[in-house]
């Protein structure tokens, strides 16, 4: 069992939670999380937003039985975390961009720590949060509220581009960086999935993830894969 | 007299088990995952991913709902296919001091009869040098989640009874069936596989469910219909185990919602003589350990120095 340090409230069903403990971990693992007993069954996969000495923190949207009681959370509550799991964001060298949808910007800003000379893409439909703990970490960030991240973006200045959010963005994404590369720099492009996941460590196959050599495991293969891997289904 | 050690072996068809916590088939996987989380030699068997003669891709869409209770999954049997099940994962059952347990799937009756003959053929060659690493075929004649066989086989009794019969002449291993609690009436049907030489049944698979994804008018499951799991069948898993266990002589191997050391003493006393974990594993990542520890736990209290003093006592 852990401890809740803080569970803030940043904007409309999004919560930033943070962990007390040694929880390790590398940019885009992920732990499984629960802060219940036996029901909801499932435990929660959540993406890991930043590594400290005191803790992990973690961001999530509400949008089901498992979220609502976290979002419930407040500190000295007890929540059970195992992991960290997944693969992760790979260590790369080169010019980087960030590209965040909604949620999907959890996982960015542990890796823009990492990665300090990266541009960062922070895209929401509605209402934008987190984001002004990113300019400081970006050479440079972009915010867009409404429209399309992807836009802004051009991969052809790119050698490598970490993207996470809703599947439409990592669809086009997947598009637009085998199209990248006539003229400019070919970026490697990877995305980090977010599947439903049963037991968080490759045994159930329930995250399993349609790829060109067959199916792979989100939870363990992934989150993230390489785009040109992926075959997206509607 | 005060037992400070309690006796929880069991034997089926000569195949020994340290204890009744046997994994389930497709929530453990060939138990390497779990194998880093904790010792999986201390559990009673290892029943691994439901394998089919070819590779399966498994079901589109999403796989898993949780219901109150429960858990609705449509995994549809996605697995590496007997070859390469017996090539890459079999050397890591060779060094598991726990009974391991084949699960076989089919779509067609040549398709099981494959591959138990491969089956069979890897653990000939492997009996030559000395070795073993399959203690048991369990034959999932049972499986909701796969359009053709699976549970077409598992509903009426002389369609099961052709595949048990012919798997039966194609391999010498010990033999379980697993059982549908979809079967038109299962315990004719585990009868039927006493009949044909079965080495034991177990019961119960998934219940056939649904869930409605109310906003957008469709199932949420793109298969339709998906298999209900966890606590939420365990009355219903445990009168089945009940019943059966009253109709035939060889053992029963029971499960459907085991979450506890009583619920595994529950399926004892309605005459199971191992069980099998499933869903569980879901919601404790250490679920065997636990059980395992619960168990014994719980013997001690109860004063219970050996599962055969309540086995079927209901």
């Amino acid at each position: 069992m852990a401890t809740v340090i803080s569970n803030e409230r940043l904007a409309n069903g999004v919560y930033h939670l943070r962990v007390e403990g040694d929880h390790g971990g590398k940019m885009g693992q992920f732990y499984m999380l629960r802060a219940w007993g036996a029901y909801p069954l499932l435990s929660r996969p959540l993406s890991i937003h930043q590594v400290n000495d005191d803790g992990v923190e973690f961001l999530y949207h509400v949008v089901g039985e498992g979220t609502e009681i976290f979002a419930e959370l407040t500190p000295g509550d007890a929540i059970q975390l195992e992991g960290p799991f997944g693969n992760g964001f790979p260590e790369v060298e080169g010019k980087v961009a960030l590209i965040g949808g909604g949620i999907g910007i959890a996982p960015l800003y542990y890796c823009a720590r990492q990665l300090p000379d990266s541009d960062v893409y922070l895209g929401f439909s509605r209402e934008a949060f987190r984001t002004e703990a990113f300019r400081p970490l970006a050479a440079e960030l972009t915010v867009d509220v409404g429209g399309l991240i992807l836009n802004s973006v051009d991969f052809n200045s790119y050698d490598h581009i970490f993207v996470c959010g809703p599947q439409p963005m990592l669809k086009a994404a997947q598009m637009k960086g085998a199209a990248a590369g006539a003229g400019g720099r070919s970026p490697k492009v990877y995305l980090s999935l977010e599947n439903r996941m049963a037991c968080g460590i490759g045994a159930c196959l329930v995250c399993s993830v349609s790829c060109r050599d067959g199916q792979r495991k989100a939870c363990t293969d992934g989150p993230v894969f390489l785009a040109e891997e992926v075959v997206f289904h509607d | 007299m005060i037992s400070t050690s309690v006796d929880t072996t069991a034997t089926i068809a000569g195949v020994h088990f340290k204890n009744p916590v046997v994994m389930a088939s497709g929530t453990f996987g060939f138990g390497k995952e779990y194998g880093k989380l904790y010792d999986v030699d201390i559990l009673g068997g290892i029943s691994g991913k439901g394998l089919t003669l070819h590779a399966k891709a498994g079901n589109a869409g999403i796989r898993v709902y949780e219901t109150a209770s429960g858990l609705l999954n449509s995994v549809g049997l996605e697995n590496p296919g007997v070859e390469a099940f017996l090539s890459k994962e079999l050397p890591y059952w060779e060094t598991l001091d726990t009974a391991r347990i084949v699960n076989l799937g089919g779509n067609t009756l040549a398709d099981y009869v494959l591959g138990a003959e491969l089956i069979q053929r890897d653990a000939n060659q492997r009996a030559l040098e000395g070795r073993k690493a399959v203690d048991m075929i369990e034959l999932n004649i049972s499986c909701p989640n796969v359009k053709e066989g699976g549970i077409a086989f598992g509903v009426k009794t002389p369609a099961a009874k052709e595949v048990v019969r012919a798997v039966r002449a194609a391999t010498s291993l010990p033999l379980a069936v697993k059982l549908s609690p979809n079967a038109e009436d299962i315990a004719e049907m585990a009868e039927m596989c006493e009949a044909e030489g079965a080495d034991a049944v177990s019961l119960i698979n998934t219940i056939s469910g649904m869930k409605i994804d109310v906003r957008r008018r469709r199932s949420v499951f793109n298969n339709l219909y998906a298999g209900l799991s966890g606590p939420a069948i365990k009355p219903v898993a445990l009168r089945m185990v009940h019943q059966v266990a009253n109709r035939v002589t060889i053992p029963v191997i029971g499960m459907g919602g085991i979450t506890s050391a009583t619920d595994i003493i529950e399926f004892i006393m309605a005459g199971a003589t191992v069980v099998q974990v499933g869903t569980y594993n879901f919601m404790n990542m250490r679920a065997g350990s636990t059980l395992v520890e619960e168990l014994h736990q719980f013997m001690l209290e109860e004063n219970i120095s050996s599962l055969d003093e309540i086995r079927g006592i209901v």
